[in-house]
């Protein structure tokens, strides 16, 4: 192990590789890798025609990577990832925890998300991603009683065809980008998420990733559908061993709400974002989208993004819906050579609808932290109205932040605000700070983490404690 | 013979952006005292209090400060304030997204630590902040909201004392405490000082007015002109001021320094 090496690990608390044979499949990309990852995941046939479609469609991409984002990298070689990787004997999904390589449990318990019934985290129902498959779910019955479905993406396929044939794919086509495109051609698992018909989903869903194998990518798939008059929360969680090569994440995230539902989607991102001089750490190209298709339904949007050492992505709403409402809360940090291009897209085609979006950008080290959005306001949108905000916070001289908030009014009847600041922490708030007692480096982070409160208290109280430690750990021999 | 002081400033010299403010200042404080310190706008009553406290846009040109003993300008504001140095500013600093709760209890238990008290926890914490903002006569509602964001100038002077009440410093500096209050406010605040008065503490209150001094009844005051204390006095000096301003004072001390050179 190099010092470097080391440095990262010490930094990055996750940065451990769990000792776990894998069916791994060669690296490379050829339309027979995704007949073998569908023959693998015994997929009916319908799933593998829309991945060889989408992998058609993406060969047409080929060299057409997104090069709009303020991030800059090598390119990346397609031919070199590996695209399916399973814990050996569970590539179909455990039916017991008994099942369970204990090291994957063990890794899990050594992230904090214990997976055993008498441990488990309360009022959280986990689905836990190991690499390419889901190995665990917990509260099962819980949910079953309600109806609700919370399962791996494989399951659902299998047990729930027809939700996936009608959602799958609708709010984020296969030809949306060429990540997408990626992601649908070789995506190995994810969660599934159906709340029935005026269900309020008793217990937080989180879903939690963790890339084990190196020279992986990650592909997963999320879809959660509330159906008329739901409501579910859902959290999802991630890290990565710290690992001298990048590592590949290109995930797709499909929301969809129905009339008066609700979906509160919160992230807290901690893939692995490197080490200080910029080897490795997780490219987190990831595309997430919600249709808030329903009247009066809602989908907010809450992200917590510390980690990768490239984030692109851009959580949005498509506001079908009369009266729907698209919400935006964001904390994106970066620090050593992180670079992240953020934001949402908030499309107003119904009625009345209503986005709010808040967007906090801290920089430090030589951090690039740049934010993009898009507020479009189609002729449909009878009183439109979005408020925006973008805050950043500069820590240090040596990094930069960026916003970049594109605007699209086409009915004059919508209303359109936008602010933007930018601040550091000043000598004269530290001074205040100190002379109540309070140290330099807590006074620090607590001013901090009061730029990012209004984002915190967005999150369920957990993930904001946690989020919080996570600002503090990533900002560590950062503020000064 | 009188005790070793608590606060012992000599021939403070103190400059902000290569301008010096203050020119050689000598105060000496003992515990059980009230001093009050007058002057007119701009003569460095602020950069005294501030000098005092460790403000990092001062630097100290000469002279020395010592605090229970000890060299105070050799320690970092934030252990000034543990060793129980407590500084009430003109100007509050905001501090947004930081609940006021939040912010007094980290402070409260950044001293209790250092005093070797264990922290308080939150259901203790919370019955005295009630007993101390009852103190101030001040609104529960403050304690949600940021540290004096979207204060009025007057919530924000009730907020230092709001602090001072619960920390219970050693030495108190109150810089224009009293400036943006109402009557009635400026009753309650300064019946919060007295109630914080003892035998082994001391307060140091910059005022302009002789009405403050009403309230809170100074031992000694002195008069600050360009950098420095040129006159010392008991409490009737204040009085001379409020009916005479600070131009004899002035006349006095410029018709002083030829002389001398
Ligand atoms: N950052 C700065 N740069 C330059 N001059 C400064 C700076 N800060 C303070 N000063 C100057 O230092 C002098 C003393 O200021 P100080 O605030 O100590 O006065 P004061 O006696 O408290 O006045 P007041 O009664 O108005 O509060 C003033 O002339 C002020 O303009
Ligand atoms: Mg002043």
């Amino acid at each position: 192990m190099t010092t470097a090496d080391r440095l990262a690990q010490k930094e990055y608390g996750y940065g451990f590789v769990s000792p776990v044979e894998a069916d791994t499949l060669p690296k490379g990309l050829s339309e027979d890798t995704i007949r073998l990852i569908s023959q693998k995941k015994g997929e009916p046939e319908f799933m593998l025609e829309w991945r060889l479609k989408a992998y058609r469609h993406w060969l047409t991409l080929e060299g057409q990577s997104p090069a709009w984002a303020n991030v800059s990298h090598d390119p990346i070689d397609f031919q070199d990832i590996i695209y399916y990787s399973a814990p050996k004997g569970k590539t179909d999904g455990p039916k017991n925890l008994q099942e369970v390589d204990p090291e994957i449990l063990r890794a899990f318990e050594k992230l904090g998300i214990p997976l055993e019934e008498q441990k488990r985290l309360s009022g959280i129902a986990v689905d836990a991603v190991f690499d390419s498959v889901s190995v665990a779910t917990t509260y099962k019955d819980t949910l079953d009683k309600l109806g609700i479905i919370f399962c791996s993406f494989s399951e659902a396929v299998k047990n729930h065809p027809d939700l996936i044939k009608k959602y799958l794919g609708s709010v984020v086509p296969y030809t949306d980008n060429f990540y997408a495109a990626l992601n649908a051609a070789v995506f190995s698992d994810g969660s599934f998420a159906y709340i029935p018909k005026g269900v309020r989903c008793p217990v937080e869903l989180m879903t939690y990733f963790r890339i084990n194998q190196a020279d992986t990518g990650q592909f997963e798939r999320t879809l959660i559908v509330a159906d008329e008059s739901a409501y579910v929360s859902y959290l999802e969680g991630c890290t990565a061993p710290s690992r001298k090569r990048n590592q590949l994440h290109a995930a797709v995230v499909e929301l969809v709400a129905l009339d008066n539902a609700e979906i509160k989607y919160s992230t807290l991102q901690n893939w692995f974002p490197g080490d200080a001089e910029g080897k490795g750490g997780v490219y987190n190209f990831v595309t997430k989208r919600g249709k808030a298709l329903g009247r009066k339904s809602k989908i907010s949007w809450t992200q917590v993004e510390t980690g990768s050492a490239i984030t692109w992505k851009y959580p949005s709403v498509i506001l079908q819906g009369d009266d729907s409402v698209g919400e935006f809360y964001s904390v994106a940090l970066v620090n050593n050579r992180q670079q992240a291009d953020t934001g949402t897209k908030m499309i107003h085609l119904g009625k009345n609808t209503r986005s709010t979006i808040i967007s906090k950008g801290i920089s430090a080290g030589r951090g690039q932290n740049t934010y993009r959005g898009l507020v479009r306001i189609l002729p449909g949108a009878e009183h439109a109205r979005n408020y925006t905000q973008c805050d950043s916070l500069l820590l240090g001289s040596a990094c930069s932040a960026s916003t970049v908030p594109y605007i699209e009014v086409r009915n004059p009847t919508a209303q359109v605000e936008h602010e933007a600041s930018t601040s550091k922490v000043s000598d004269d708030q530290l001074f205040y700070c100190m002379q109540r007692g309070i140290s330099e480096e807590d006074a620090r982070f607590m001013i901090i983490n009061g730029f990012c409160r209004e984002i915190f208290k967005e999150l369920p109280w957990e993930f904001a404690v946690e989020a919080s430690q996570l600002l503090k750990v990533s900002l560590e021999g950062a503020v000064g | 013979m009188s005790p070793s002081p608590l606060l012992q400033v000599a021939g403070l010299r103190a400059s902000i952006a290569g301008k010096e403010i203050l020119k050689g200042v000598d105060l000496t404080v003992h515990t059980g005292e009230v001093h009050a310190i007058m002057g007119p706008n701009g003569s460095g009553k602020s950069t005294l209090a501030n000098v005092i406290a460790g403000h990092p846009a001062y630097a100290v040109t000469g002279g020395s400060v010592r605090y229970r003993g000890k060299d105070l300008l050799a320690m970092t504001p934030d252990l000034r304030a543990r060793e129980g140095l407590f500084l009430a500013f003109q100007y509050p600093v905001e501090v947004p997204g930081v609940r006021n709760s939040q912010f007094l209890r980290s402070a409260l238990n950044a001293g209790r630590l250092h005093r070797g008290l264990p922290e308080l926890e939150l259901k203790e914490f919370n019955k005295l902040l009630k007993e101390k903002m009852a103190l101030v006569e001040m609104n529960p509602s403050f304690t949600t909201r940021s540290v004096n964001e979207g204060f009025s100038g007057g919530e924000k002077k009730r907020n230092e004392i709001l602090q001072m009440a619960l920390l219970e410093p050693t030495l108190a500096l109150l810089d224009e405490t009293d400036s943006g209050l109402d009557i009635d406010a400026l009753r309650t605040v300064s019946a919060g000082v007295n109630a914080l008065r003892r035998a082994d503490n001391a307060i140091v209150i910059v005022t302009h007015y002789q009405r403050l001094l009403d309230y809170i009844v100074p031992d000694f005051v002195h008069v600050l002109v360009d950098g420095r204390l040129v006159r010392s006095g008991g409490r009737e000096l204040a009085l001379e001021l409020e009916r005479e301003g600070y131009e004899r004072i002035r006349q006095a001390v410029e018709s002083a320094q030829p002389a001398k050179s």
